[in-house]
């Protein structure tokens, strides 16, 4: 759906004479030293699939926000490519741009970016308005997402009577307004507090499975990434340093600044099966129960544990290997892997 | 930069600061230095000129004045450009007064008499604002016509509202520009700055000499001074907007168009009638001055009651100045919180449709009485309270000149021979390379090579004007009157700054004070401090003193609770938190109070002319009115703008020191 | 934007067309009348005898000719700058202002002289009465270096000041006072109200000034200011502003008009030539203006009143 190759962007006063100099090696602080420019996004890859929730994240600082702009051209990317659908949107002239922003791509925003003159109803219709679809038209469609989103009987109020949480659904159900292929999410719950985000983050697994939209998600909590992600994307200093799924970041992270990221979070409830079963021992008993290697170390422990005999992994009728109660305890206390 | 791709500005990076001790080093340095040249040198290279001779510079002023007066009428550049635009704004300006002042015929009212007025603004008030605003409307537009100044109030009302019209074309859209393009905006920045510097009696001689004098020449003052507050804020509003809607918007495929008319401006749009009221304020202040010029209405009275020493009179109409400020005032403020409430107070339709309907009704017969009737049409009687107030007016005045001649004579001289005469001494007769040259030094401490580049170039064009000595004599006058001004600042802002009660009741004072026009109080303190500099000292005082009050006063009262509370924990007593803890945190506010304070002593420098002060701002005058000095008179404006840059640059390269010094 | 505001403004917009399209077809009455003289630009300069002539000549055309007559406040040379553009029609009383007059009649053609206003102007060197009482001979000139240290002030240093009033007026003091070697120094007081204001205060504290005054001015009739003699005025003496050692020049003051309102027919431009009268008849009508303090109109009319064969032939009937 969406190919990224190879996007740069730096920010300063001569951005282009940067890349493929010596100065690109330099780290960000001593860039900026010599030459006053910032490597915001460095050399960035990756492809992401219909339909798939794609996450980025990294710490403060590291180009989320910068390379999530760069895909819409909210900010220019200084080098590189980026496909949708077969077509570099970096070639595009203004009007296609503008098009492509007015019916494919929707983005939500970390402090919302609601408008305070206008209504609920009115913020939702907007892309529609200027889409010059007629008044009664978009709010009909309004409504619809109004209700998609939950906030039956706010669209006549303003913005700022709304609690955060709500505000964002307003975020939300704007986005969802032209029916876009592509969502683009900007940490869109990292201003709301734990409890409103929980509610939030169910309310996007909830439209992604009715809707089915692709989703390109920027946080820099990993707990979300982890809850939302099909895959996720590792940034610092403006690179990727890994792209993969939950279990793989978690299982064999690629460097001590990705294992930094993933050492405190609860292996266990991204752990499956297929990644500690291990081979059986020459004498162990294979007669215990099985499992599919799908199943989370968290979702089995029970039966791990209440079973004598170590659990069996089995997938399309091959064993894959066994695991023990001791093989569980060592993945939940961290101490392997 | 494509049209939807957004660039925020970059951050500002900080320059690098001269340690403080090392800078009072310098400075004490500085003065030593130059008193001892000064005086050390002193008669030497002075550069002064006798009133009545003129500088070849001057005598070419002169003949570029005659040039324009021969070729008015023939060279096209003047009919088929300036005078295109004269007409076309006098046609502007007459149609307003026929429509509201001036009578059109014989013994027949304007086309809408007061009756409809009052109706009308009151009704436009209380839809722009509410009840209470329409109410005051009401009352202060009848108290203008007991006052006697019906038609006076009128014409200044016209020639207010069409400037104001004028500039906010011009400057609205000139405001949105630099609002969307930062380079827009950095190269208009420069002459905006200019136009607040430059003393609004300067620039009457020049437009003259183009437009004549009539309500187009009124006009256009007006607007020169009231474009920059409009731009200004406009430009500020759109700042204001929050980024991250401008870019929401975009991100949902706005064109720029499209955002900044759906999303930035109805955003802006409070700030924007905040624009709007400092606009009328300003053109009400100027349209007073243009009196000068022959423009119409209250003004015209106070000026014609200066010449002929009328106290009471000018006091009388000086109030009616001030009733039509705050009306403007009070209805163009309301307005705009009103732009805040809209949004979320759903007024009861049917009523307020009720309302309206009602008002508008009333509007219309009080429209249709005023044209039939002539007891609605021509405000009946001469001003029954106005007479009364002005004899008031005048037996006060009287009564303190008569008992206190003797105290304001010893204070007249005491300053004079006490601090006048010595600066004044020391700056006249000094070499005009010292103390220039103390100038580009004074600059180079304070703000650094560029500063100090300016200064020389204000110096160096001070000298060309061939009108040193004068400047000097200025600057003696405008330096006590700006430490006096800066003092007062100082005194009353902390007091009114720390307490509620005496914000409440000097407020409004102070608002008077600023929309007074100078005129007023020129003729008591004539009476009571003579011919003198002193005289121009203290009208300079009354006029940039309430301005200076009031920056001082916000800085004090905005002050955090956390520092102040924190001062207080520490066991402060008042003395002690007023001079440690509230003023060095309000340093900001007195680095723009000092600098404002100045700014505004050089704007009555001109007026100081007329009162005894000499220097450039009798020469302005005098070029004013005699034809040979019409070029000395514009070299002195000249002189007085590049003074006043000269001053402005400084003082706010000090301030920004200040802040500086705190960061750190 | 809300639906009620927009109601709101529309019906504003729409009031207030409807309201000014009925004020317009409501027909402007008393309009006859003023056909036959139109509009009459009169400038008026600041002093007190000119408020005067320009009291009595409007009263006269608004209620004689049925003008429409627009009084401008301006200097003097402002006014001056009104002819070509039309802003003024009239000047009541020019005090010479030879170069305006070379100016705009002779080079440009846009104005007329029309001759004398009857009156004499004087201007020259003024002390306080009280002063002249107590030092006689403080009246010649010659006597005054002797009398310098007594007018010493705030303003003047170590010399005597010597007091300037309007900046409008063309004044030789300051080369008058060099020519004659006498120890003063002139102050520009800046402002015919600041030198009224200072002869005053003068005169009340019994102060000694001395300086520029002219008549004839209402002041006098309040303080009976002294003529101070200078070197005779000679013709040709002050003809180089910078040696100057003599008095000013009497002034036989003029009207100066507006060529093309001169050729326009309008009645009032017969009034406008025919205007002349004496010295106590302006300072009559001056003293009820400034010491009255009654309104143009009243003291026009008391005047009117009682010289009704004046205005008679004015009005060239
Ligand atoms: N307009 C700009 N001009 C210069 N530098 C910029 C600009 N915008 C961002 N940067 C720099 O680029 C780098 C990446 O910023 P970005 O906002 O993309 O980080 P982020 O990962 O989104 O951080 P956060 O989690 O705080 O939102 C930062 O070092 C930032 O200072
Ligand atoms: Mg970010």
């Amino acid at each position: 759906m969406i190919s990224v190759r190879h996007v740069w962007k730096v920010f300063g006063s001569n951005p282009t004479q940067i890349i493929g100099s010596p100065d690109a090696n330099l780290s960000r602080s001593e860039l900026r030293a010599k030459t006053g420019n910032t490597i915001a996004v460095r050399d960035v890859s990756f492809d992401v699939a219909p339909g798939e929730v794609f996450v980025v994240m990294g710490l403060s600082g590291s180009g989320k926000s910068t390379l999530v702009r760069c895909m819409t051209r909210l900010i220019e990317p200084t080098q590189g490519e980026i496909f949708f659908q077969e077509e570099d949107i970096l070639k595009v002239d203004e009007k296609r741009l503008r098009e492509l922003r007015k019916t494919r791509f929707s983005m939500v925003f970390q402090h919302f970016g609601l408008l305070p003159h206008r209504k609920v109803i009115d913020n939702i219709a907007y892309s529609l308005e200027i889409n010059g679809v007629s008044k009664v038209e978009r709010h009909d469609r309004a409504n619809q997402v109004i209700e998609l989103v939950g906030l039956q009987g706010y669209g006549h109020a303003y913005p700022e009577k709304l609690s955060g949480g709500m505000q964002q659904r307003v975020g939300l159900a704007r986005a969802l307004a032209v029916d876009p292929q592509v969502l683009f999410l900007d940490e869109p719950f990292s201003a709301l507090d734990p409890l409103i985000r929980r509610d939030m983050q169910a309310e996007v697994i909830r439209l992604h499975h009715q809707l089915g939209k692709t989703m390109v998600f920027i946080t820099h909590d990993l707990a979300e990434a982890v809850k939302l992600g099909d895959r996720i994307a590792i940034m610092r200093d403006g690179a990727i340093v890994q792209i993969g799924t939950p279990e793989e970041l978690v299982a064999a992270p690629a460097d001590d600044y990705v294992a930094n990221f993933v050492q405190d979070f609860p292996k266990s409830q991204v752990l499956t099966l297929r990644w500690i079963a291990r081979k059986p021992d020459e004498n162990e008993d294979l007669s215990g129960p099985i499992l599919p290697p799908t199943v989370t170390v968290h979702n089995s422990m029970r039966q791990i544990v209440e079973s004598a005999l170590p659990i069996r992994v089995m997938e399309d009728g091959h064993l894959l290997g066994v695991v023990t109660t001791k093989d569980m305890l060592s993945v939940v206390s961290g101490s392997e892997l | 930069m494509s049209a939807t791709v957004l660039a925020k500005p970059k951050p500002v990076q900080k320059a690098n600061v001269v340690q403080k001790y090392k800078m009072e080093l310098y400075l004490s340095a500085l003065s030593a230095g130059f008193v001892f040249f000064a005086i050390l040198l002193r008669g030497i290279a002075t550069l002064p000129l006798d009133t009545s001779s003129l500088t070849s510079f001057q005598s070419w002023l002169n003949s570029v004045s005659d040039w324009i007066g021969n070729n008015q009428n023939s060279n096209p550049f003047f009919t088929f450009f300036i005078n295109v635009i004269r007409d076309s704004i006098d046609a502007f300006v007459t149609g307003i007064q026929d429509l509201i002042s001036q009578s059109i015929g014989n013994n027949a009212s304007p086309l809408i008499g007061w009756l409809g007025i009052v109706v009308l603004l009151s009704f436009v008030a209380y839809t722009v604002a509410n009840v209470r605003i329409a109410i005051l409307v009401f009352l202060g537009l009848v108290s203008l016509g007991l006052l006697g100044f019906w038609q006076e109030s009128m014409d200044t009302l016209a020639l207010t509202l069409a400037a104001v019209v004028l500039a906010l074309i011009i400057g609205i859209p000139l405001g949105i520009c630099a609002g969307l393009f930062p380079r827009f905006e950095k190269v208009i920045t420069p002459f905006l700055d200019f136009a607040q510097v430059m003393p609004t009696f300067v620039y009457l001689t020049p437009v003259t000499l183009f437009f004549l004098i009539g309500p187009a020449s009124a006009t256009i003052v007006t607007m020169v001074y009231a474009i920059p507050p409009a731009l200004r804020i406009t430009s500020v509003a759109l700042h204001e907007v929050p980024w991250s809607s401008v870019e929401a918007a975009v991100s949902m495929g706005s064109t720029r168009i499209q955002a900044l008319r759906k999303v930035q401006l109805p955003q802006a749009k409070r700030t924007i009638v905040v624009g709007i009221n400092q606009t009328i304020m300003a053109a009400l202040s100027m349209v007073t001055i243009a009196a000068l010029i022959d423009a119409p209405g209250l003004g015209k009275v106070v000026v014609t009651a200066l010449e002929s020493l009328d106290i009471g009179k000018s006091f009388q109409a000086g109030l009616g100045i001030v009733i039509l400020a705050v009306l403007l005032d009070r209805t163009t403020t309301a307005a705009a919180s009103k732009v805040d409430t809209e949004n979320s107070h759903l007024v009861s339709h049917k009523r307020h449709r009720q309302i309206l309907l009602f008002g508008g009704i009333a509007t219309l017969v009080a429209l249709l009485i005023s044209r039939i009737y002539s007891w609605a049409g021509n405000f009946p009687g001469t001003g029954l309270i106005g007479s009364d107030i002005a004899r008031y007016a005048d037996d006060i005045v009287n009564w303190i000149q008569l008992h206190f001649v003797s105290v304001t004579n010893a204070i007249t001289n005491g300053v004079s021979y006490g601090l006048i005469n010595p600066i004044q001494n020391l700056l006249t007769n000094s070499p005009w390379f010292v103390t220039g040259l103390a100038f580009v030094l004074l600059a180079l401490i304070l703000g650094g090579k560029k500063l100090a580049i300016i200064s020389t170039l204000c110096v160096l064009g001070i000298v060309g004007t061939g009108l040193w000595s004068d400047t000097m004599t200025t600057l003696a006058s405008v330096l006590v009157a700006a430490t006096a001004t800066v003092a007062i600042g100082i005194i009353f802002g902390v007091w009114i700054g720390r307490s509620k009660r005496a914000d409440q009741i000097m407020r409004p004072m102070l608002d008077a004070g600023q929309v007074l026009p100078a005129f007023v109080y020129l003729v008591p303190f004539l009476g009571l401090f003579g011919a003198t500099r002193f005289t121009a000292i203290m009208a300079a005082i009354v006029y940039a003193a309430p301005a200076s009050i009031k920056l001082m006063a916000d800085g004090i009262a905005g002050v955090p609770a956390s520092i102040t509370e924190a001062g207080i924990a520490a066991g402060s007593n008042k003395w002690q938190m007023i001079v440690k803890v509230q003023l060095p945190s309000a340093r900001r506010a007195l680095a723009l109070s000092t600098n404002q304070g100045i700014i505004y002593v050089l704007a009555m420098v001109v007026v100081g002319g007329l009162v005894g002060a000499g220097g450039l701002g009798y020469l302005v005058v005098a070029g004013f009115t005699q034809l040979n000095l019409t070029g000395k008179g514009l070299a002195a404006g000249l002189a007085i703008v590049l003074l006043g840059i000269l001053l402005d640059r400084i003082t706010q390269a000090a301030a920004a020191r200040s802040m500086l010094e705190r960061t750190k | 934007m809300s639906t009620t505001s927009r109601f709101r403004r529309g019906t504003v917009f729409l009031l207030v067309a409807t309201a000014i399209s009925f004020a317009f077809s409501a027909g402007a009455p008393a309009q006859a009348a003023a056909a036959k003289c139109g509009t009459v630009n009169l400038a008026d300069n600041a002093w007190v005898g000119y408020e005067a002539d320009l009291a009595v000549v409007s009263y006269i055309m608004k209620n004689d000719l049925g003008c429409k007559v627009v009084v401008k406040n301006l200097s003097e040379q402002v006014s001056w700058q009104g002819f070509p553009t039309g802003q003024i029609d009239a000047i009541l009383e020019n005090w010479g202002h030879e170069d305006l007059a070379a100016k705009y009649i002779t080079k440009q053609k846009v104005a007329v002289d029309l001759g004398s206003t009857g009156n004499k102007g004087i201007i020259g060197w003024y002390v306080v009465p009280w002063l002249a009482a107590k030092y006689p001979d403080i009246t010649n000139w010659k006597n005054l270096n002797k009398y310098a240290s007594m007018f010493k002030t705030s303003e003047s240093g170590s010399q005597g000041a010597f007091l300037d009033g309007d900046p409008s007026y063309v004044t030789n003091d300051a080369a008058i006072i060099k020519n004659l070697k006498l120890n003063y120094k002139v102050i520009y007081t800046g402002s015919e109200a600041a030198l009224i204001t200072s002869f005053r205060n003068a005169e009340a504290q019994k102060k000694p000034m001395i300086g520029y005054f002219y008549e004839p001015q209402w002041f006098l009739a309040q303080v009976p200011l002294v003529h101070v003699t200078l070197p005779a005025w000679k013709s040709g003496c002050d003809a180089n502003p910078k040696t100057v050692a003599c008095d000013y020049p009497p002034y036989a003051l003029n009207k100066v008009a507006s060529a093309k309102f001169m050729s326009s027919g309008s009645p009032a431009a017969t009034l406008l030539k025919n205007f002349s009268w004496t010295n106590a008849d302006q300072n009559s009508v001056a003293k009820s203006l400034a010491v009255d303090k009654l309104s143009d109109d009243a003291a026009a009319k008391i005047w009117i009143t009682a010289h009704p064969a004046i205005v008679k032939k004015w009005l060239g009937n």
